[in-house]
């Protein structure tokens, strides 16, 4: 009871049920907007123009798509594993649900403020690690079982620089609970932690290197953390038809997709909360308040969806061997740099 | 009942159950995806005790980390070339009687332990703050054994895994 409490809810198990609801409202709607964002985008990207007859330049399309899988056939192949090829796309959407419930959408609401949510966020991702290897090992399918392999052994390796990112910006911030980073860096653009957080000004021209470096790594590996291009190896079309999603149909594959959008908005959900100031004004204390946190706050997870979507339109896919020379020879060096300079320069 | 007594029974129904689907299930594959819901469980329980920091690292560590690897282990071995692994019984008597002398002991421990309830409610704000001090003072040696350990299993890792030089 006292854990209710401590989250500041009252032993109303219908207002639990409507608070921890919201997030999901969020990511239905965002989802929409992001199916149409993405193809728009890809489109102009590769000078087509996407879809122009559903709608006012296609505006209805996904609608459209949903209606379709929605009446699509849920097929199970006669060899897969039945109880875990339908139960994987559930696993994938809980633990990307799950990390939006320490995400500070607002400075009126977060899902659950815990002390430990950023490192809730990374645990409740491994989840998603496990649904993703029972979807591939259940469709008891070569290009399914080695998509989730690869999906499970880059998670696993990008979830180190990962960390270890999150672990510069909570040194600097001081907190791992994602309302209280973000208050750290409210007051205007200078105090987010990306340009160094409001440390005084020596030590924060020191650090501005090491932070902002730290912020490029983060969006990189978050990137690998999702599977998205350049580290779509999982689902590297060309080798492995859909990678572990190859058997699923209907709303099953839509699940795997929902997971994976709602997958983009956490990954940069985090990153903009610890790095980008979260739901608080860059203009100080103009245009702040509750509804304008939350419209900071989207916007800037929007923008960051948005250059993911910009990133795998425009550059090829990387080799496994490169992916993984890219995560343990590249960015977590780089960090353990970061790490001790950043160390350092706080202890001055 | 109340919600707590409630979040409680069916945090133990979820561990027990997957618990005891690991053990009998014949195929291995789902003895370790039962793993899954039953570490859930415990991190379930851990929470009701007021230990944030332990729940999140029981699902940092052995979901996000030794349950891959045991599935990795289990997915690679079993289907993709044609060996089906089942689990079966065997060794029945020593079985049973390293399970008494287990079980005997995990019961008298229970029981002759005096159990110490805190009376003052637990301040969840600090738990990781306060474990994190205790790591870096108290018990800073353990600590950095731990790690060290964990270097030379590591080392020990790649060693074994790295591709042997010609000549």
């Amino acid at each position: 009871m006292e854990l209710l409490q401590h989250i500041g809810l009252e032993q109303n198990l219908l207002t639990i049920v409507l608070v921890s609801a919201l997030p999901l409202v969020f990511i239905l709607l965002y989802a929409l907007v992001t199916l149409y964002l993405e193809m728009k985008v890809s489109a102009h990207i590769q000078d087509r123009l996407a879809y122009m007859r559903t709608g006012w330049h296609g505006v209805l399309q996904p609608f459209a798509d949903i209606l379709k899988l929605l009446q699509k056939e849920d097929t199970v192949p006669a060899a897969a594993d039945r109880f875990l090829f339908k139960l994987a796309p559930f696993v994938v959407f809980a633990g990307t649900y799950a990390g939006f419930a320490a995400i500070p959408f607002s400075s009126a609401y977060i899902g659950s403020n815990i002390n430990l949510g950023v490192f809730f966020i990374i645990a409740a991702s491994s989840l998603v690690v496990i649904g993703i290897l029972m979807g591939g090992w259940a469709s008891n399918n070569k290009w399914s079982i080695f998509g989730a392999i690869r999906s499970a052994a880059q998670m696993v390796s990008y979830e180190i620089p990962t960390a270890l990112a999150i672990l510069i910006a909570v040194m600097i911030t001081g907190s791992l609970n994602l309302q209280e980073v973000t208050q750290y860096q409210s007051g205007g653009i200078q105090n987010w932690v990306v340009f160094g957080g409001s440390l005084p000004l020596t030590q924060k021209l020191l650090i501005l290197p090491f932070t902002l470096l730290t912020f490029f790594i983060l969006f990189i590996a978050s990137i690998a953390e999702v599977n998205r291009t350049p580290f779509d190896l999982p689902e590297a079309e060309s080798e492995l038809v859909q990678g572990f999603n190859t058997e699923y149909s209907g709303m099953r594959f839509a699940m795997f997709y929902l997971a994976e959008y709602a997958n983009m908005f956490l990954v940069s959900a985090v990153a903009v909360s610890l790095f980008l100031g979260g739901w608080s004004s860059p203009f100080g204390e103009a245009l702040s308040g509750p509804l304008w946190d939350l419209f900071w706050f989207v916007a800037k997870g929007m923008f960051l969806v948005f250059v993911q979507i910009w990133i795998r339109w425009t550059l090829p896919r990387l080799r496994v061997d490169q992916l993984m020379y890219t995560s343990w020879k590249v960015l977590t060096p780089f960090l353990f740099l970061c790490v001790f300079a950043v160390g350092l320069i706080l202890v001055l | 009942m109340d919600l707590y007594a409630i979040i409680f029974y069916l945090f133990a129904v979820i561990t027990l159950g997957s618990a005891t689907i690991v053990v009998f299930s014949k195929n291995v594959v789902y003895s370790a995806f039962a793993l899954l819901f039953a570490l859930f469980g415990v991190a379930g329980l851990y929470v009701l005790l007021m230990a944030d920091f332990l729940a999140i690292t029981q699902l940092l560590v052995y979901v996000g980390g030794i349950l891959v690897l045991v599935l990795f282990g289990v997915m690679l071995t079993t289907k993709v070339f044609d060996v089906q692994m089942k689990t079966k019984t065997i060794q029945m008597v020593p079985a049973v009687a390293i399970l008494g002398l287990l079980s005997g002991t995990i019961v008298g421990v229970f029981w002759s332990t005096d159990w110490y309830i805190s009376e003052n409610p637990i301040d969840v704000a600090k738990t990781a703050p306060q474990i994190g001090n205790m790591l870096l003072t108290t018990y800073l040696l353990p600590f950095e054994i731990a790690s060290v350990v964990l270097l030379v299993a590591l080392i020990g890792a790649a060693m074994i895994a790295r591709r042997e030089r010609k000549g």
